[in-house]
Parts: structure tokens; C-alpha cells; sequence
């Protein structure tokens, strides 16, 4: 492991609250941690553990005026939660993307996949010709794993497998090379097959890219396979952190263990 | 005991809803409409048809909304006219929604060659405009308020069948339905003693949007001079007279239309305040 | 293109049923044209020389296409009370009614997917609450109310247009114009409060799915997620709904006309129903059917460029 050791990202004490109810429900307790250069980060934990909340508040993606957001996320120097929309909006989609559990619902219907594939380069790098992005975009799509990208180029979404269109989003969240990938349950909605394939090319694109991912995900093995470190997480505060392998090798909380027992083993 | 109980009730219902306020306006102003209509029933100030030579009088303790041309008492005609509106609405909303609910429910359940037939005849009519349909079969039977009612009626028939056999479509595969048929339940009960309650949530707003087209229709007919004949009142035909002599006595025309707007926003405004409850933006 | 065809042929298909309908409707109802126009005291000669001369002793089936051979070439039958050409009874008087629909139509257009964008796009604010009580109401107010009140307002007190004043487009355009404009506005209100209506829940909806999610991750502001992605999603529902608009403004415009004094197809065929002039009334409706189908299938083909998973069946 030859990572440089350089900070990208740093939660420092997240904390989410919703006020729809009339006690507020706190569904991320002051979180911590730190993303380095080049990192897959895993954070597990059952449904309701406040891992999406956290990956949608780093993305910023949650409603600010709906639900009470304390703690700060720096990125670059800036505080994320509180930067002006238009610092935040220049940091998505070209430095910090997001992938999503649906890759069914995530496409836009009515576009087609190259114009949501070149979506953040026309947004983020307006110099870029018409051209620049069109060859850009066949050559991220081959680059993960689509073939016969001219002809998909032309095509809509409803006309693309479940692993293809995750295929797309991925291409379309690192097209701008982002420096962050937050992948919410990418696998979830796949088949198995289709799951480690997914997983093969996060990697790839972690290194080939020197992007860092940010992998959420229940799938306990999925994590074990691919990232680095590995945070779990539990009714919104983190139990526990660390290097993968020492966390799934001598996990210390009691509900680790429990989550790491109730991974199906497979007798080779 | 028992009335306090289904009070308190009812206004928590009310305050769960999606829109309470849209709501209780709605109720209100249904309840000031019926209350005029209730009441026309048991006593009106003159008779509707009533001449006097107290002509195109303005609004005065004594008539209420003034006289019309012919010295007849508006408020009395209202009141008349809109128990008349009312009536065809819902006889209209009876046969339209009851012919609707049967043919959706069978095509829908039954599929096949029949439903196939019977859904293009239904999909081409709802096409067509409720007023137009309503007059073209005017034209067929000829007018009076008993057969405008049947027109609307059957005009508004499609566009019940369509819903109700979509929600059938949807509902046929459920688990519930198969396991009522497992249970050897016969398929005209299950199609009207299983299914039918689980598309009442859909039907009720449609009942209020066709019930408040259902005026608007009747109102446009009878201003067209379709529908209940002179000298009885019809709240359209009564703008339509009004029309002339709107200059000198706007209520004639005022009074007849804020009614009809009243009862349609009554409605509309109640089915807004439960729209999000049941649910019912189509699929 | 097949698709093209295949959706021509439809429509086709469904002229020929609606005008058969019709056209058997009208006969079964409308008895004897030859006791109509003779009145019941003709005698029985007379009646079947009248007959003879009407065609009406040839079957159904052979009436029927040489009634529609005359509808495609222009030759809509002669009036029972009128004696004359229907043709020559309706020719000036479509234009002007279908006109004033389309006119309608386009002020839906113009005022209703504005608001609807702006209220979609604004919702929860204050402009948006209070436009929506605002729809609400405007779209109790039928049309012939309405119009009374515009042709007072605008007629007699700000004194824009004579009530009842209508010009012929062939004497003056922009009078024509000057003067349609108020009718075709009555039209025009409750529709495009509903356009409103619909778009706003529409864009609500569209903006709950996932895709938009995934646009504002992307970097998108407010206005690129609405404009770039949203609008064209929410759109179809509404594309649907003004195809059908269009239609109901036909109707809307037969009874408005009354309203504003302008001579349409309305006099004629109300005029025509109450005398059973059946000739009159089923080409008049033949008419409308006619525009009705062609709007159906021109709202068709264009959800089908607009919505690639249309194509896929």
C-alpha cells in the first residue's frame, strides 16, 4: 500500500436531525471520520444506521431548510454544509459524484445515455467542445466496461439491462474524474453475477483514476472484498473503524460480531 | 354521547388530512348550498314560476337577488334551479358511475375479445367531449331535463369504465384475489364483494370530478336552452335569459352563477383537501 | 414510420365506425325525412316521389357510403327545413368556430404551462399557495359566466370591446382579432388553471424520482434539474390532457358563442337539433369527430417522439 496519506475528506462530528415529528429524531449522532486520496472506504450497518444520510449530506443532496444539519464536512478547504449552493453545486458531479442503489430509476427516462453521460461535462467544463466531449464520453464508456459504445451512445435507458445501466452511472459520475465516488448500495438491486462485476470495476476505476470511494453498503462481504478501511455504523453513531482486515478479523464491539457472524460462509 | 364521539372523530379526520383547510372551506361551502337547496324544498319567498309586475327590480329585502325580466323572484328560481342542477348531477353521477363501474369492472376482470371490443367503443367516446356527446344524443332523443340526465349519464360512462377496468387490471393478480378463488369464492364475488372495496379509493375522487362536470355540463346545456324547459328554472337557462337584461339587474345573471360556481368549488375543494390521502394521482 | 401508418389506419378505422354510428344512429331516430319535410297530411305519392328523390328507398349500407362519398367531397346532404345545401348552411360558420378553439387553446398554452412551471417550481411559497386557490376558483367558473362577466368588465367598463360587436375576419383581421380575444380568453380560463394544476402536481411527482436526485448530484442547479430534465417528464401527462382540451374547447366554444354573439356552428346546429334538421346536425358532428380523431392521433404520434419507451411495444 504505497496510498499517499493525503486527507480529501473529513466529517467532523455530523449530526442529522429530522423535525417532522414533534420530538426531533436524530438519525446521524455525530459521526467522524476521515476519506484519504485514493481510499475505498466502507461504512456498513443495518437499514436505519444513517449511512445513506451520511453519503446524501456529503453529496449534499439533502434538503438544507427540511431537516437540521450540524457538524461540518470539509472538502478542499471548505466546509460543505455551509458553503453558498453555487460553491457546493461547482463540487458536484466534477469532484465529488454519487451512484445510487436504482440504476433502473436513476437515468433520466427520456434522455439519451451519451447526453447523461457528457451531463457534468457540459455543466462543469463549458470550454469543452462538442466534439471533446462526444470522444470523452465513448471513451469512458468503454472504459467501463460498455461495448459497442457508439451504438448505446444513441440509445435510452429503458433499453439497457439493470448492470448496464449501473454501468452508465458510474461512467457518468467519474467522466469529470472526480476526486470523491460515493457508491450508495450500487449492488444492491443487481443480480450476484452482475454484483461482482459492478464491484470489479469500482475497483478498477479506484485505481485507474485515483479516485476515492465512499462505499456504503449492508453486504458485509462486498465491503470485506473491496475496501480499505471500514466503518460500522448503528443507530446513527459509528461503533466501530478501522483497517478492514483488522476490523473483520478481530472485530471489539458485540455488534460487529453479530454482523460479521451473520455472513453466509462458503465452504470452499 | 354518541354524537360528541363521531364529532370529535370526524374534526381529527379533518386534521389529517392532507390539506384540512382546502377541506373544511369545501364543507362549508357545500353546506351553505345545500342549506339554500334544503330549504327550497320547504318553503320558498314566491313561487319559481311566478309572474308579478314587479319587474327587473333590483336586490331588496324583498327579492333577495331582484326580478327578472318577467317579474319572477330570482332567489326563488335559484333555489329551484339549483335543487334542479343538483338532481341531474346526480342522477347523472348514478348512471354514469354505475354503468362505468359494471362495464369497467367486467372487461377489466373478464379481458378478452369483449373487453377488447367494448374498451375501443369506450376509449373513441372519451374522446369525445361530456357536452358535445350529451348533445348529440339530445339531438337523438330529444331534450327536457329527465333526458338531459340520461345523456350526461351515459356520456359520462367511459370515462368510469376506463378507470374502474385499469384499477381491475391491477387488482385481479393481487394475492388476496387469489386466494379468495382458492377458496372457491365465485367470480362475480370476488369481482364485486372483494375487489370493489379496494377501488373505492379512486372511484371516490373520481365521483367528485364527475360530479362537478356533471354541473358544469348541465349548466352549459340548459344555458344552451337544453334541458329543463321554460318557464321552469334552470340555473344555466337562467343566465342565459339574464344575458339581456344583465346591464339593469346584474344580479339575475350574478345570482345563478355564483351558485354554480359555488357548488362546483365546494366540491372541487373538498375532493383537493383528500386528494394526496387516498392516493389517487393516476398510477 | 410503420408505427405512422399503423396509427393512420386506426384512425381511420375509427372514422369509419364513428360515422357509421352516427349515421345509423341518426337514421333509426330520426324516421321518416320524407313525412318530415311534407309535413303528416302528404299524400302517399307525394311521399314516395320524395323518397324516391332523397334516395332513401336504397339499404342502409348503400345510403350510408353515399352519404360518406358526399362527406369526403364536400357534399354533406340537402336540410329538411332549410332546403338547402348543409354545405352552404355551414361552410362560413366552421372556420370561425374552430378557430375560436384553437385561439382558446393557444391562450391555455401561453397562460398554463407558465404558471404551472412557475407554481411546480415555487411550491410552498406564498405565490404558489395563493395561485393555487386561485385555480381552484377559476375552475368553478364555467365558461358562459364567465365570459358574461369578461364582456362586462372588459366591454362595459374599461370599454376595450363592444359586447356583441363581432367583425368578420373578412372585413377587418385585427378587429377580428380585437374581439375574439375576450370569447376565446372565457374559454381559455378554466382550462388553463387546470393546465396549471397538472403540470405543478406533475413536476412534484417527477421531482420525488430518483433521476432528479441524480441530476442534482451532478451539479445541477434548481432551474437545470426543472428545465433540462424535469419539464419534459412532468409534460407528458399534460401533453395528454391538452390533446383532450382541445376537444372539450370545441365544445366550450359552441356554447360561448352564444355569450358573445358570434355567428359559429352554435346557432345552426342547436338551431338544427331542436328542428331535427338531421342532415344539418350529423354533418355538424361528423365535423367535430373528424377534428376530434385527428387531434387524438396528432397527440399520439407526438408522445411518441416525446416518450422513447412508447416504441418499445
Amino acid at each position: 500500500m504505497d496510498r499517499k496519506e493525503e486527507v480529501i475528506l473529513e466529517v467532523n462530528h455530523l449530526t442529522i436531525e429530522f423535525h417532522d415529528h414533534d420530538t426531533p429524531e436524530r438519525v446521524v449522532d455525530d459521526v467522524n471520520f476521515v476519506l484519504h486520496k485514493q481510499e475505498i472506504l466502507g461504512i456498513v450497518g443495518e437499514s436505519g444506521s444513517g449511512k445513506s444520510m451520511s453519503a446524501l449530506a456529503i453529496a449534499g443532496l439533502l434538503k438544507r431548510h427540511a431537516l437540521s444539519l450540524s457538524g461540518e464536512i470539509l472538502f478542499d478547504g471548505t466546509d460543505l454544509l455551509t458553503c453558498d449552493r453555487e460553491r457546493l453545486r461547482s463540487y458536484q458531479g466534477d469532484e465529488i459524484s454519487m451512484i445510487f442503489q436504482e440504476p433502473m430509476t436513476s437515468l433520466n427516462p427520456l434522455q439519451r445515455i451519451g447526453h447523461q453521460m457528457e451531463e457534468c461535462l457540459r455543466i462543469h467544463h463549458k470550454e469543452m467542445t462538442k466534439k471533446e466531449r462526444y470522444d470523452r464520453a465513448i471513451r469512458t464508456m468503454t472504459a467501463v466496461g460498455l461495448d459497442d459504445a457508439e451504438k448505446l451512445y444513441r440509445m435510452y435507458p429503458h433499453e439497457l439491462s439493470g448492470g448496464m445501466r449501473q454501468r452508465v452511472m458510474i461512467g457518468a459520475a467519474t467522466i469529470a474524474r472526480p476526486k470523491i465516488l460515493i457508491a450508495d448500495e450500487p449492488t444492491t438491486a443487481l443480480d450476484v453475477t452482475i454484483q461482482a462485476q459492478i464491484i470489479a470495476l469500482l475497483r478498477k476505476v479506484n485505481v485507474k483514476r485515483e479516485t476515492a470511494i465512499l462505499f456504503i453498503s449492508h453486504d458485509l462481504s462486498l465491503v470485506r472484498q473491496l475496501c480499505h478501511k471500514v466503518i460500522v455504523m448503528q443507530k446513527g453513531r459509528i461503533v466501530e473503524s478501522g483497517i478492514t482486515e483488522e476490523v473483520f478479523e478481530h472485530p471489539e464491539q458485540p455488534y460487529t460480531q453479530a454482523l460479521i457472524e451473520a455472513i453466509p460462509k462458503v465452504e470452499l | 354521547m354518541e354524537k360528541t364521539s363521531f364529532r370529535q372523530r370526524f374534526k381529527t379526520y379533518v386534521s389529517h388530512l392532507p390539506h384540512p383547510g382546502y377541506f373544511r372551506a369545501g364543507l362549508v361551502i357545500t353546506a351553505i348550498v345545500l342549506f339554500v337547496i334544503i330549504v327550497g324544498i320547504f318553503y320558498m319567498p314566491y313561487g319559481p314560476t311566478e309572474l308579478s309586475p314587479d319587474r327587473l327590480q333590483d336586490p331588496s329585502l324583498l327579492h333577495l337577488m331582484g326580478t327578472d325580466k318577467m317579474g319572477r323572484d330570482v332567489f326563488s328560481r335559484v333555489m329551484y334551479g339549483s335543487r334542479v342542477t343538483l338532481l341531474v348531477a346526480m342522477g347523472t353521477m348514478i348512471i354514469g358511475a354505475g354503468c362505468g363501474i359494471l362495464i369497467g369492472a367486467l372487461t377489466g376482470f373478464y379481458g378478452g375479445a369483449l373487453d377488447e371490443v367494448v374498451m375501443r367503443i369506450m376509449d373513441a367516446l372519451f374522446a369525445f367531449p361530456n357536452v358535445l356527446l350529451a348533445l348529440v344524443l339530445v339531438s337523438l332523443f330529444g331534450s327536457g331535463t329527465f333526458r338531459v340526465m340520461w345523456a350526461l349519464g351515459i356520456a359520462f360512462i367511459p370515462s368510469f369504465a376506463r378507470v374502474v377496468r385499469s384499477e381491475y387490471i391491477r387488482c385481479k393478480h393481487m394475492d388476496y384475489v387469489k386466494n379468495a378463488r382458492l377458496q372457491g369464492v365465485g367470480n362475480l364475488r370476488v369481482i364485486f364483494v372483494h375487489i370493489l372495496p379496494n377501488v373505492k379509493g379512486v372511484l371516490l375522487s373520481n365521483l367528485l370530478i364527475g360530479f362537478n362536470n356533471a354541473v358544469l355540463a348541465e349548466a352549459g346545456l340548459s344555458f344552451l336552452g337544453i334541458g329543463s324547459q321554460p318557464p321552469y328554472a334552470s340555473l344555466g337557462q337562467m343566465i342565459a335569459e339574464g344575458q339581456e337584461v344583465f346591464f339593469r339587474v346584474p344580479s339575475c345573471v350574478l345570482g345563478p352563477g355564483i351558485v354554480i360556481v359555488l357548488m362546483v368549488l365546494g366540491f372541487s375543494l373538498m375532493g383537493e383537501g383528500i386528494r394526496t390521502a387516498s392516493g389517487t394521482l393516476e398510477e | 414510420m410503420r408505427y405512422v401508418f399503423k396509427k393512420c389506419g386506426t384512425m381511420l378505422l375509427t372514422l369509419i365506425v364513428v360515422s357509421l354510428c352516427l349515421f345509423i344512429a341518426f337514421w333509426l331516430i330520426s324516421g321518416d325525412p320524407a313525412t318530415h319535410i311534407l309535413g303528416t297530411g302528404a299524400t302517399p305519392e307525394r311521399l314516395q316521389a320524395l323518397r324516391e328523390e332523397l334516395g332513401l328507398n336504397a339499404p342502409l349500407f348503400v345510403r350510408y357510403f353515399r352519404w360518406l362519398k358526399g362527406f369526403l367531397t364536400g357534399d354533406l346532404g340537402t336540410s329538411y327545413v332549410y332546403s338547402l345545401p348543409v354545405r352552404d348552411l355551414l361552410a362560413s360558420k366552421i372556420p370561425v368556430t374552430f378557430f375560436l378553439a384553437v385561439f382558446s387553446f393557444v391562450l391555455v398554452c401561453l397562460i398554463g404551462i407558465p404558471l404551472g412551471l412557475y407554481t411546480g417550481r415555487h411550491a410552498g411559497g406564498r405565490a404558489d399557495k395563493i395561485i393555487m386557490v386561485c385555480n381552484q376558483v377559476i375552475m368553478s367558473i364555467p365558461p358562459f359566466f364567465s365570459g358574461i362577466l369578461i364582456s362586462w368588465v372588459f366591454g362595459m367598463i374599461l370599454h376595450l370591446f363592444a359586447p356583441g360587436g363581432y367583425v368578420p375576419f373578412s372585413k377587418s383581421a385585427p378587429a377580428f382579432f380585437s374581439y375574439m380575444i375576450f370569447p376565446a380568453i372565457a374559454i381559455a380560463l378554466p382550462r388553463a388553471a387546470m393546465t396549471a394544476k397538472l403540470l405543478r402536481g406533475s413536476i412534484l411527482e417527477e421531482a420525488g424520482k430518483d433521476y432528479t436526485r441524480t441530476a442534482y448530484s451532478r451539479g445541477n442547479t434548481v432551474n437545470g434539474v426543472l428545465f433540462h430534465h424535469v419539464f419534459k417528464n412532468a409534460f407528458l401527462p399534460v401533453l395528454t390532457f391538452l390533446g383532450m382540451s382541445l376537444a372539450n374547447m370545441l365544445a366550450g366554444s359552441l356554447v360561448v358563442e352564444r355569450v358573445f354573439n358570434i355567428p359559429g356552428m352554435s346557432n345552426t346546429l342547436l338551431t338544427s337539433i331542436g328542428n331535427r334538421d338531421y342532415p344539418v346536425v350529423l354533418a355538424a358532428v361528423m365535423w367535430i369527430a373528424f377534428v376530434i380523431i385527428v387531434i387524438n392521433l396528432a397527440v399520439d404520434l407526438l408522445y411518441r417522439v416525446l416518450d422513447p419507451r412508447t416504441a418499445q411495444e
